[in-house]
This record gives C-alpha cells, structure tokens and sequence, in this order.
C-alpha cells in the first residue's frame, strides 16, 4: 500500500538548503570542477621538488609536534586561509604552527633552521573577479628543497575548501599519511530543555566552521551517517510519530522513506560501496539487523537472534560486520560475515558495550563500555585484543572515524543536577591513541558522523 | 499535537504525584467544566484511575508486581472504553547507549502492550513506539530520576 519511496513532509529549511546547495554545490558531485590545481615547479635551483618518503612519522609527531613556519598569505581573505590551514594543523595536534611575514624570494632556510623548524609555507592568494587563485609551496627547512607546489583555483565562496586541502597537502607531505582536513561532519544541534530536546540534523565543516541545519526540528531526529560519495544522509526521524530511516540527498535537500518496515527501523550505516544500508528493526522483545539494497529497495534479513541486535558497522572491505548484541544476556560487540551466519563475541572486559564502528583503516573498532553507572570510550582489534580506553565520562558515546582513521569524534555529556541543570551534550575529536581531546564549536549537539574526505 | 498531548498528561503526573486527591480533581475537573473528576475515557481519566505507566529496574524489561497491577487496571479501564485507543511509549534511563536504548524502550513497550493484550485488549486498539533515552521523564541524573525513565507510558491515542 505504501511506496517504499516517499518525500517527508515539506521543511522550509530543506528547501532553502536544496538551493542553497545547488548555488554553492559544495558537497558530493557537485564540488566536481569546483577546484582545480596545477603544479608549480621549484623556484630558482633545478627543478629540485623532493618527492621522497616523509621522515617523521605520525607516533613521533603526538610526542613532537612538526614545527612549521606558516607565513600570512596576505590581508583579507588571504589571512583568513592562512589562519584555517594554521588552524587545521595546530589543532590535530600533530604541527606547531610558527607564524611568520611572507619571504620575499627564496626563503630563509637558516633563519627557520635556527627557530627549529622543519618546513616552511610561502605562496600568495590572487584574487580574480569572483574566484581565487592560491599559490602555496611547501620546503624542506633542513633541505632547503621544495617539497610541493601547487596552484589552485576555486569560486571566491570557496576559499575555505582551499585552506583544508592545502593543509591536507601539508599533512600528506609531512607525516606520509592522506589528511583529513578536507571533510565534514553531520550531527544532530539540540536546543531546549531537556525532557524535550528539540533536534534539527545539521552539517558542517571539520573544524567545525560554516554550520547549518538540515531540518526544521519538528521531530525527533538522530543518528545521521554518510554515504561513501558524501552526497547522502541515512538517518532516523520520529515524522508522523512513527520512527524510521530516511534518506537525505545533501545535493537537492529531499529526503526519502527507507523499506517500510513494520517495527521501528534504525541504527543505519551504509555499505562501503554505497549500494546498500545496514540497519536494524525491532521486532517483538529485541531487534533484527537488515540490508536494504539502494537500487532495487529489496531487503534481506541478517540476523534473528531475538535479543537486541543493533548498531551495525561494517569492515572498509565490506565484508564483516560488528555490532552490539545483548543475545548472551548482556549488551556486547560481535563480529560476524556480512551476509549472516555464525555470530563471534570480542568484547569481554568489564561491563556493557556498544555503539561500535570500524575504522576506515581497518585495524580498530571503536566503542562505548558502560560499566558502574560511567561511560568509557576505546577502541579494540577487530579480534577483540589490544582493548584501550582512550577517554571517559558521564556520557561518551557514538564514537565516528575521520577519513584517515587517525581522530575520533564523538558525543561527550555532563550529569545533570536534580532540576536538569548542569546537563551539557557537545562533539570532541580525540587521537585514537588518547592524545589531543578537544572540543569541537558545536554548540549543544549530537551523534556525530564523519564524512569521507570531500571529492 | 499528539506530543503536545502527551506533554500535558506528563504533566498531569506531576501535579497528581505532589498534589492530595482533592487538588487532584480540582486541577483536572478545572479543564473539563463542571464536571468533577476527569472525563471518562481521557488520558487523565487513566492516569486517576489505572495509573499510565510501568516502572522497570536496570535493563529490563520484567514487570514487576506492581507494573502488573497497574497494567491490570488500565486492562479493567480500556475494557470499560472500548472504544479508545492507547500509545505505549518505552522509555530508558541515560545510562545505555543511543541505539541499544531505542531497541530497549521498544521491548519496554512491548512487555506492558503484550501483558494487556493477554488480559485481553485487542492488539488492535495498542500501538508501541520508545524514544530511548532522547524523552526523560526526570532530568536529573541519579538513581531516583533514571529509576523514573526506565518505563512505558500509556497514553490515550
């Protein structure tokens, strides 16, 4: 009777973000030509760009952050991308920012050596009618060779898109490792008191910069996730009093029903190659998980325990899944094929597990463990070894991987006092190795989920 | 509306939980004119008659003794209006995570909707729904408040 297809209600918000999203297209296919970047070869000497390994690796950077000499760009927006790339960098926790004014010519090797540090930024922002032109070289302090140099060009709106991609260049060049600078993150802002939250899915850059809603907070709504493309949402929503994932498409701002299951549909995540959503469905006492194939909306029925089988995360190969069970009388993580079959428990310190996710890298889930009334949060091998805490809390929860596995962002909470005051809920990024806790300008929010890295 | 409606009953509770009888029915009977005592077959009917919610302990879904003698009574109650129709809603405390929470409330929900349909409601006239841990009935954060979340609420549909 229902079609498995079908729009939510109307939102104003939707529809000033669709066009919002078609004039700025700054997300999924429609960033594609949005930026585009020419080399630059080596100034004076030969053409000298070193093109070799980096030598400090990302462990010896959380102990020594990489002392970078970030000169300003410029007045105007100039500074204004000199200060996210300085901002990008310091706030990973893996660069100390040194601020400088531009060289003129060949920069001052020796005169940086003296200051300790091993790379230095140089290049100029020219402004051409509506869109810019960035030139950015990267050198070798100790060296004295560039490392890279490159020009990019993208619409004038876009400068912040620049400033994180060319941090990203400096984080690859550097440690060796692709950044992730360049992303964004979907989370849920909540306002109100808190018997009644009011929820709206909302977006924003990495660091946090260039935030907006998604929805007009008329209903519930949580948990949103990203495809891989980063051009949709799966997420859950009360509409019509009746909760269940929907489908947000971030290129036009319309959102779509997903399967028309009978019990309450959630927890979803998409597939690594986006043709399907993972989720669960309640059913009597416990819930189901289930995949529903994007293209043809068939769905296919993984698990029947019973009990309470939820969350969901998929392995970046596809073809594992973990999540949390409550099968063996208590909440704890299994691993099992993606396509069904034998379930095999990993979580086994003390107390309740849940909310796991994969990491992109493969080598770790991250999780919550609630043991005596406080909420931890760790990450494990997929085989269950290695458990470590990396930080803990009233509440912290819903842990999300950067694109290069490297940083945590999660949902950390304070208690409430006997009126409610004192409740504060806000989004962290950590290191995964425990390093670096910061909190992200959020404001009060939410279910964090990190994008892959923008096209 | 139907939250809005919701809201009030909650609400209703509160007065009721630190109000004596008579202030009780001074407060309900205000909103329904000169009749004394709730409108029969209300939400605030159920609440001064049958009690519109179940307490559980920690991450269970067992009804205790007292969970089932209110639950008996709101069965006596919608056998008197059968034309009425109930939401359970399921509910947790914050000490579990988001996800599991939501799947919790439910089987909250579905306890109290399957003992009242074994005492015969039709099934037909009871629909399930949990907000996890994302509508609290107390906001503080000890013992006392979570042990007030962790339910299922009838409401009158």
């Amino acid at each position: 009777m229902m079609s498995s297809v079908k729009p939510l209600i109307p939102d104003d918000d939707a529809a000033r973000l669709a066009s919002a999203f078609s004039r700025r297209g700054f997300m999924g296919a429609g960033v594609a030509g949005g930026l585009m970047a020419t080399p630059l070869f080596a100034a004076g000497t030969a053409h000298a760009q070193d093109a070799g390994a980096a030598e400090i690796t990302v462990d010896q950077a959380r102990t020594a952050p990489i002392p970078i000499v970030l000169p300003s760009l410029g007045g105007g927006v100039a500074q204004q991308i000199t200060d996210v790339i300085s901002a990008d960098l310091g706030n990973c926790g893996l660069f100390r920012p040194i601020s400088a004014s531009m060289p003129q010519g060949t920069p001052p090797f020796a005169t940086y050596k003296s200051m300790g540090a091993r790379a230095v930024m140089t290049g100029k922002v020219v402004e051409q009618g509506s869109s810019l032109r960035v030139e950015f070289r990267l050198w070798d302090v100790l060296t004295a060779k560039q490392l890279q140099g490159t020009a990019y060009t993208a619409a004038s709106q876009d400068w912040r898109r620049i400033a994180h991609v060319i941090a990203d260049v400096i984080y690859s060049r550097l440690l060796g490792e692709q950044g992730y600078f360049n992303s964004r993150i979907a989370y849920i802002a909540r306002s109100g008191p808190r018997a009644r939250q009011v929820t709206r899915l909302a977006i924003m850059d990495q660091d946090g910069a260039d935030s907006r809603y998604l929805t007009n907070g008329q209903w519930l709504t949580l948990t949103p996730r990203f495809n891989p493309a980063n051009s949709e949402l799966a997420f859950m929503s009360y509409a019509n009093y009746r909760p269940r994932v929907y489908l947000f498409n971030l290129n036009t701002g319309q959102q779509r029903l997903l399967g028309d299951f009978t019990g309450i549909s959630f927890a979803p995540r998409f597939a690594p190659n986006g043709q399907s959503v993972i989720l669960s469905v309640t059913r009597g006492s416990g819930s189901d998980i289930f995949v529903v194939d994007l293209a043809t909306m068939a769905r296919r029925q993984i698990t029947s325990s019973g009990a309470i089988d939820t969350s969901p995360s998929y392995s970046p190969d596809g073809s594992q899944i973990v999540f949390n069970s409550d099968r063996g009388g208590s909440q704890q993580l299994y691993i099992m094929n993606a396509s069904g079959g034998d379930a095999k428990r990993i979580s086994y310190g003390h107390g309740r597990y849940g909310s796991p996710v994969w990491s992109p890298r493969g080598d770790l889930i991250a999780f919550s463990r609630i043991a005596n009334g406080t909420f931890s949060l760790g990450v494990m091998a997929p085989d269950g070894t290695g458990e470590r805490i990396l930080t803990q809390g009233f509440t912290v929860e819903t842990p999300t991987f950067c694109p290069n596995g490297r940083v945590l962002a999660f949902c950390r909470q304070s208690a409430a006092g006997a009126n409610g005051a004192g409740f504060a809920t806000g989004i962290n990024t950590i290191d995964i190795t425990g390093f670096h806790e910061r909190a992200l300008p959020a404001g009060s929010s939410s279910d964090p989920a990190w994008s892959g890295l923008n096209k | 509306m139907k939250l809005k409606l919701f809201g009030a009953a909650g609400l209703a509770l509160f007065l009721a939980a630190c109000s004596d009888h008579a202030n009780k029915n001074a407060n309900t009977g205000a909103a329904t004119q000169q009749q004394v005592g709730p409108v029969p077959g209300s939400e605030a009917d159920l609440v001064a008659t049958a009690g519109d919610r179940v307490l559980f302990a920690l991450n269970q879904n067992t009804l205790s003794s007292d969970a089932k003698a209110t639950l008996d009574k709101q069965a006596a109650w919608l056998a008197k209006y059968p034309q009425v129709h109930v939401q359970i809603a399921g509910n947790c405390d914050d000490r579990g995570t988001e996800e599991y929470n939501i799947a919790l409330g439910e089987r909250r929900a579905n306890a109290a909707h399957d003992y009242l349909v074994a005492k015969g409601v039709d099934a037909s006239r009871i629909t399930t729904i949990s907000y996890g841990k994302d509508r609290p009935t107390a906001v503080g954060d000890d013992e006392a408040s979570w042990a007030q979340n962790r339910n299922a609420i009838t409401a009158v549909q």
